[in-house]
């Protein structure tokens, strides 16, 4: 075989069972409680400190980390089912998520110890939250023809220019951030880009918000005028951030968040047909279900791969690819199917705020995280074709 | 499922790469290729692969056997073997010994049925039924006043009306008119004819999937040799996407075929999970072979398009497969009624489950 995929069928331990009761008994009581509605995927205000730092305290963030950052040393299989009852309860993870999936990770690979010392075990407690610094306004995917500048000065760096369509920043405590450190060599265009931790309390960085279609501002414009960065706050080698950009994307891009962004309305849709729908409505459902059970599959899988020590990046990338463009046509899917369904049922407004919603929001999923292009241009070249 | 280190499964590709290698298959148009074949396969005893050895079989595991079937789907294998592998497991299934021979199953569609008369003799029509022109048995699953059956019948005893595939593959009409079983006993508890449609349905599942990477192998390898506009065609990044898609197709079908195998090769019973894995893989794995196949005819342009290439082999069987055991609407509008039928809230547990 010219390409070997493996997706080997892996299944979650009894262990994750008793977690998942325990994530969905937690999720039960902070919804009576009023922390948030389910159903209002399209609340405006995602930001939940209390409940970050109950989660924290539950130990379900940094969950595979190792004790002494206060993380707990449990398996990527059980972080997967928390993420994933998170996802499908539409609760407000936005302050801690980030910086769990991927800006911890980064920092434990990449961190000077003192530095790994003061900020993990405060994210593992959801106090903390994190940003990432990537596209700018005129690099997006092509992020190595990012251009804002670190320049060495004493005891640390000078950042000026600008990042954009950054998620969180507006709430974030932390960036991680790509700076340009050196100008690209003849040989690798890739070279000169250097990965960095920035406070966001640092004079000199100002954050505007950028409202999105859906009348959110979940991303912003964030600019930097002499900000100050230390020496111990640069992550990895210097000029050499290309290195380590590749790793961290298998776990970025395989999560059940690629592909149950958009799920609340497939629920919603079978509580609309009722308990015996058309031949129709059965059909479609029927096949959504398939398809995400398909995905699903495919998804731990991988998380699978990962708790092996494998870097599965070009199966990661098909999950992200499939499960991105299926929620995106999701909400279409169910529009289409729930055309002939009375407007009797007492939900049917809530399926309609919902659709509405995730109607609006189902353009930036192929995009965000890697767009469909790039990803496929990964795979192209897992395969043997670049 | 690559399983380089299974001695059957490397038993199994070494025998179709011998004897029915698709070029060859496609030279010999007189199929004197498929004597050779099967008695090779009969020699290594993998068509009675799921039938214990008390009943005569080679006692294979369910998984073997169904790595076998992938395998066999990579080759694009147009021999009884999954049919005869089917019908040894389902007589098992009630004690019944497995003659030698080529077997197939029935029915082998969801809405026929063969019914078990009060004489003890079988009635029915079932159509599209894999292979049963080259079987001298048949493996029926009969619905009596008593419930339900697993017979073995006399091939020859029943009026078999020739039909073909979409890739000329047996698809036949079988008919029988109070034809008397050579042997016949009740089901488990449980079982019944949607079991039998599950495990078939897993097995195409498998072949599909099969089918597919060898497709996503073969389109690669022509993409990467084949120069238009003074260049390898899969330097085109148009190319370089579509057999991403492809990839992503073949990835599906595999996921949700071998996750649909580990379930049933690990299961007690053919409950609600199994039902979720079992259509889910029938259904998806038939919903990537239509877009894997549109997608390997693309990038091969008009040589795939002729009978001599070995490109419609894979294409037209993945193709052909999707119709056998419950086609993917069939069990899709009987996954939506179920789901709905469990409730909105119920649908997360279930898939969560698996």
């Amino acid at each position: 075989m010219t390409a070997a995929l493996r997706f080997d069928p892996i299944r979650l331990p009894p262990k994750c069972e008793a977690l998942r009761k325990e994530v969905r008994t937690f999720l039960a009581d902070e919804i009576a409680a009023g922390t948030f509605d389910p159903h209002k995927p399209q609340r405006e205000d995602n930001d939940a400190p209390e409940f970050s730092r109950r989660v924290g305290a539950r130990g379900w963030i940094g969950m595979t980390w190792p004790k002494q950052y206060g993380g707990h040393e449990r398996s990527f299989l059980e972080r997967y089912v928390v993420t994933e009852e998170m996802r499908v309860a539409n609760a407000p993870t936005r302050r801690f998520f980030v910086a769990d999936r991927q800006s911890g990770p980064v920092l434990l690979k990449y961190a000077p110890e003192h530095v790994k010392m003061d900020i993990l075990p405060r994210i593992c407690r959801g106090e903390v939250c994190f940003a990432i610094g990537m596209s700018e306004p005129n690099s997006g995917s092509d992020l190595f023809a990012a251009k804002t500048r670190a320049t060495k000065t004493d005891g640390g760096w000078l950042i000026n220019g600008s990042k954009i369509w950054t998620t969180s920043a507006h709430m974030a405590d932390y960036m991680i951030a790509i700076f340009r450190t050196s100008p690209p060599t003849q040989e690798n265009r890739r070279h000169g880009l250097t990965q960095f931790l920035v406070d966001m309390k640092t004079p000199g960085i100002t954050v505007n918000p950028i409202r999105q279609i859906t009348g959110q501002s979940e991303f912003n414009e964030v600019v930097f005028t002499d900000t100050f960065v230390p020496d111990d706050h640069m992550l990895g080698e210097r000029d050499g951030a290309w290195k380590q950009a590749t790793s961290e994307l298998a776990y970025e891009r395989s999560g059940p968040e690629r592909f149950l962004e958009t799920y609340y309305v497939l629920t919603e849709l079978v509580r609309a047909v009722g308990r015996d729908p058309d031949t129709r409505a059965a059909e479609g459902i029927g096949r959504l279900v398939a398809q995400l059970h398909a995905m699903r599959r495919m998804s731990v899988s991988v998380a699978g791969m990962l708790q092996t020590g494998k870097e599965p990046v070009v199966e990661a990338s098909i999950v992200k690819d499939i499960g991105t463009v299926w929620e995106q046509q999701l909400p279409h899917r169910v529009r289409d199917l729930a055309a002939f369904v009375d407007a009797d049922p007492s939900n049917h407004a809530t399926l309609d705020e919902q659709l509405a919603f995730a109607t609006k929001l189902a353009p930036k999923l192929t995009i965000q995280g890697g767009t469909t292009e790039v990803l496929r241009g990964i795979i192209a070249r897992g395969l043997g074709l670049r | 499922m690559a399983d380089d280190d299974n001695i059957i499964v490397a038993t199994a590709e070494r025998i179709f790469a011998d004897l029915a290698d698709a070029q060859t298959v496609i030279h010999n148009k007189d199929g004197s290729w498929k004597a050779p074949l099967w008695h090779a396969l009969s020699e290594a005893g993998l068509p009675l692969s799921w039938v214990p050895d008390d009943c005569d079989g080679s006692g294979a595991s369910l998984a073997d056997g169904f790595a076998v079937l992938n395998a066999a789907g990579r080759a694009a294998l147009a021999a009884p073997l999954a049919e005869t592998m089917l019908a040894g497991w389902l007589l098992a299934q009630a004690g019944l010994a497995s003659p030698p021979d080529a077997m197939t199953v029935a029915p082998a569609r969801p809405r026929d049925r063969i019914i078990l008369n009060d004489d003890g003799t079988l009635s029915g029509i079932a159509r599209g039924v894999p292979f049963a022109v080259d079987a001298k048995h048949i493996a029926a699953v009969a619905t009596g006043a008593h419930g339900v059956s697993v017979a073995l019948v006399d091939a020859s005893a029943c009026r078999i009306s020739a039909g073909l595939s979409i890739a000329d593959d047996p698809r036949d009409t079988v008919t029988l008119d109070r034809v008397r079983p050579l042997a016949i006993k009740p089901a488990p508890a449980g079982f019944d004819l949607t079991s039998l449609l599950l495990m078939g349905g897993v097995a195409r599942s498998l072949q599909i999937a099969g089918a597919l990477e060898t497709l996503l192998d073969i389109s690669v390898g022509y993409a990467n040799e084949r120069v238009a506009f003074e260049k390898k065609i899969g330097k085109f990044q148009a190319v370089q996407h579509n057999l991403a898609r492809l990839a992503g197709e073949a990835a599906a079908a595999l996921a949700a075929a071998s996750s649909a195998a580990d379930a049933i090769a690990n299961a007690a019973q053919f409950d609600d999970a199994i039902f979720l894995e079992a259509v889910s893989a029938k259904i998806r794995s038939s919903e990537a072979a239509e877009k894997a196949a549109a997608i390997a005819h693309q990038v091969h342009g008009a040589i795939g398009f002729t009978s001599e290439h070995v490109l419609h082999r894979f294409t037209l069987r993945a193709l052909a497969w999707r119709d056998d055991f419950g086609n993917e609407s069939h069990w899709a509008v009987e996954l939506g009624r179920q789901v709905a039928a469990r409730g909105a809230d119920e649908l997360w547990p279930l898939v969560a489950s698996r």
